[in-house]
C-alpha cells in the first residue's frame, strides 16, 4: 500500500456551475467527439482519479495508468452517458471504480443489464426528479463536508479504500456495530439531503 | 427499509419485499463485494426498481465522494498521452445499444441478468446433483464464494440449519417459506450465524434460487447432522 493516509476532503475550489458545464462537455464527447471538451473533463477529473487510486492501494505508476484507462473509456462510451440519469461525476465514478476492481482484484463486476428483458421497470419518474441530480451533486459534496469527522472517516473508508464493513471495523478496532451504525448516520443524512431538495 | 405493498409492475413483474439491505448495498456501490455476491446482488437489482433507486444515491454519493478529492494540479503530459491514444484506430466509440427483442426465457423461466450470462441457455444442461430428498444443487463456477443454483422441490422442506458466514439466496421461480417470512421471485433472504432456519418449498412448483453462501454452513437438527459430508455447503 503506498499511500494510504487519512486524506482530508476539499471542497474549497468547488465552482459553481461547474457541474453542469461537465455534463455538457461529456455530451458534447458523445455527440461530436469534442477534443476541448475532453480536455475539460480530463482536466477536472484525471487528478481526482489519480487520488483515488493512490487511496485505493495503487502505486503511482499504476494509478496513472488506470486513470488513463479510465480516460479512454470515458471518450470511448460518453455516447452512452445520459444527464438525465446521472451527473458527470457518479458516471465516471462507476468507470473507475469499476476498472480498479478489474486491474486490481483481476475480477469481473457483474452489472445490472438496463436493456434486460427480464427488467423489472421502474415505476414512471417525474422530470423534476431527474433534473435534481447535477443540483444533488453540489449539495452533497457541502453535506459531505460537514459531516462528523468520525462519520467522514468511515465513508471515506468505504469509498475511497472499496473496504467492505467487516474489514472497516478490523482495520479501525471499531466494534462493527459502530462502524455500521456510523455509517448509516451519514447516508441516512446525505439522503435527506438528495430527497428533500430533488 | 419498510416493506412495501406487493404490487405488479409495468410489464407485470412482482416488486420484491425482501431486500438487499443497504449494508450490502453500499458494500457494492462502493465495488467491496466478491464477484460472487455481486452477481446476487445485480440480479435482485434486475428485478427490484426499488434497490436500483437505492442504488442510485449510493453511487450519486460516490461520485461526491470523488468530487471531493484534492483538485491537485493536472499533469498536462499525460492529457497529451491520453489525447495520443485516441488517434490510434482500437479506440472506438461504444454505441448505446437497442433493448434485446430475442426470447431469453430458458424452460419458460426468465432470468435475469448478469445471471443469465453466467448460467448459459439451457438449464438442464448444467451439471446438477441431489443433495438431499427434494434438493438440487448446481455449483457455479464464480470467485469468492460458494455460488449455486438450487432447485428445492414442490412442498419439500430443507434440513434446519445454521450458517459460519453469511448466505444470500435470491428466488428466481417459485417460492419458499421459512419463519420469517414467504419469500418469491425477486427476494432475497439474508441468513446469517444467528439464523436457524428451514426453508419449505411452496406446494404449486418447484422453488430455483441463486444462493451465495460465503462460508460453511452447519446443520443442526437432531437427525441431520450426518448430512454435512454429503451437502458440504
Amino acid at each position: 500500500m503506498a499511500f494510504n493516509g487519512m486524506m482530508s476532503i476539499d471542497t474549497s475550489t468547488a465552482q459553481p456551475g461547474g457541474r453542469e458545464a461537465l455534463d455538457r462537455a461529456l455530451v458534447a464527447i458523445g455527440a461530436e467527439r469534442d477534443r476541448a471538451a475532453f480536455a475539460l473533463v480530463f482536466r477536472h477529473f484525471a487528478p481526482r482519479l489519480r487520488a483515488f487510486m493512490i487511496r485505493g492501494g495503487c502505486d503511482r505508476g499504476d494509478a496513472e495508468e488506470i486513470v488513463q484507462d479510465v480516460m479512454v473509456t470515458v471518450w470511448r462510451r460518453a455516447e452512452t452517458f445520459d444527464p438525465r440519469q446521472a451527473s458527470a461525476s457518479t458516471w465516471i465514478f462507476t468507470i473507475a471504480r469499476n476498472r480498479r476492481i478489474d486491474r486490481l482484484r483481476r475480477e469481473r463486476r457483474p452489472e445490472l443489464d438496463p436493456n434486460d428483458p427480464a427488467l423489472v421497470p421502474d415505476a414512471p419518474r417525474s422530470a423534476d426528479q431527474s433534473l435534481a441530480l447535477s443540483q444533488d451533486t453540489r449539495r452533497l459534496e457541502s453535506a459531505i463536508a460537514t459531516l462528523p469527522q468520525e462519520q467522514r472517516d468511515i465513508l471515506e473508508r468505504a469509498y475511497y479504500d472499496e473496504k467492505p464493513h467487516s474489514v472497516i471495523a478490523e482495520e479501525t478496532g471499531l466494534p462493527l456495530g459502530t462502524v455500521k451504525s456510523r455509517l448509516r448516520l451519514a447516508l441516512g443524512r446525505l439522503r435527506k439531503e438528495v430527497r428533500d431538495h430533488g | 427499509m419498510g416493506e412495501i405493498e406487493r404490487t405488479l409492475g409495468g410489464d407485470g413483474g412482482r416488486l420484491p419485499v425482501h431486500h438487499i439491505g443497504e449494508e450490502l448495498l453500499l458494500d457494492y456501490a462502493a465495488g467491496a463485494t466478491s464477484e460472487a455476491m455481486s452477481l446476487l446482488i445485480a440480479s435482485h437489482l434486475a428485478l427490484c426498481p426499488m434497490c436500483r433507486q437505492q442504488l442510485a444515491e449510493l453511487e450519486l454519493v460516490g461520485g461526491a465522494m470523488l468530487d471531493a478529492l484534492p483538485d491537485d494540479e493536472c499533469d498536462e503530459a499525460s492529457l497529451d498521452a491520453v489525447l495520443a491514444r485516441l488517434d490510434r484506430d482500437d479506440v472506438t466509440p461504444v454505441q448505446p445499444t437497442a433493448p434485446v427483442a430475442a426470447d431469453p426465457a430458458v424452460d419458460g423461466i426468465l432470468l435475469p441478468e448478469p445471471l443469465r450470462s453466467y448460467v448459459g441457455s439451457d438449464l438442464n444442461k448444467l451439471g446438477w446433483k441431489r443433495r438431499i430428498r427434494g434438493l438440487d444443487e448446481c455449483v457455479l463456477p464464480v470467485g469468492g464464494a460458494r455460488v449455486s443454483l438450487m432447485r428445492i422441490h414442490q412442498g419439500a422442506s430443507m434440513p434446519k440449519h445454521t450458517h459460519a458466514g453469511n448466505e444470500l439466496t435470491l428466488v428466481l421461480t417459485g417460492g419458499f417459506t421459512d419463519a420469517r417470512g414467504s419469500y418469491l421471485r425477486g427476494d432475497v433472504a439474508v441468513t446469517d450465524q444467528h439464523v436457524d432456519h428451514q426453508p419449505t418449498a411452496d406446494l404449486d412448483e418447484d422453488c430455483l434460487c441463486l444462493a451465495v453462501v460465503d462460508a460453511p454452513l452447519r446443520l443442526t437438527g437432531r437427525m441431520t447432522r450426518f448430512l454435512n459430508p454429503f451437502l458440504r455447503i
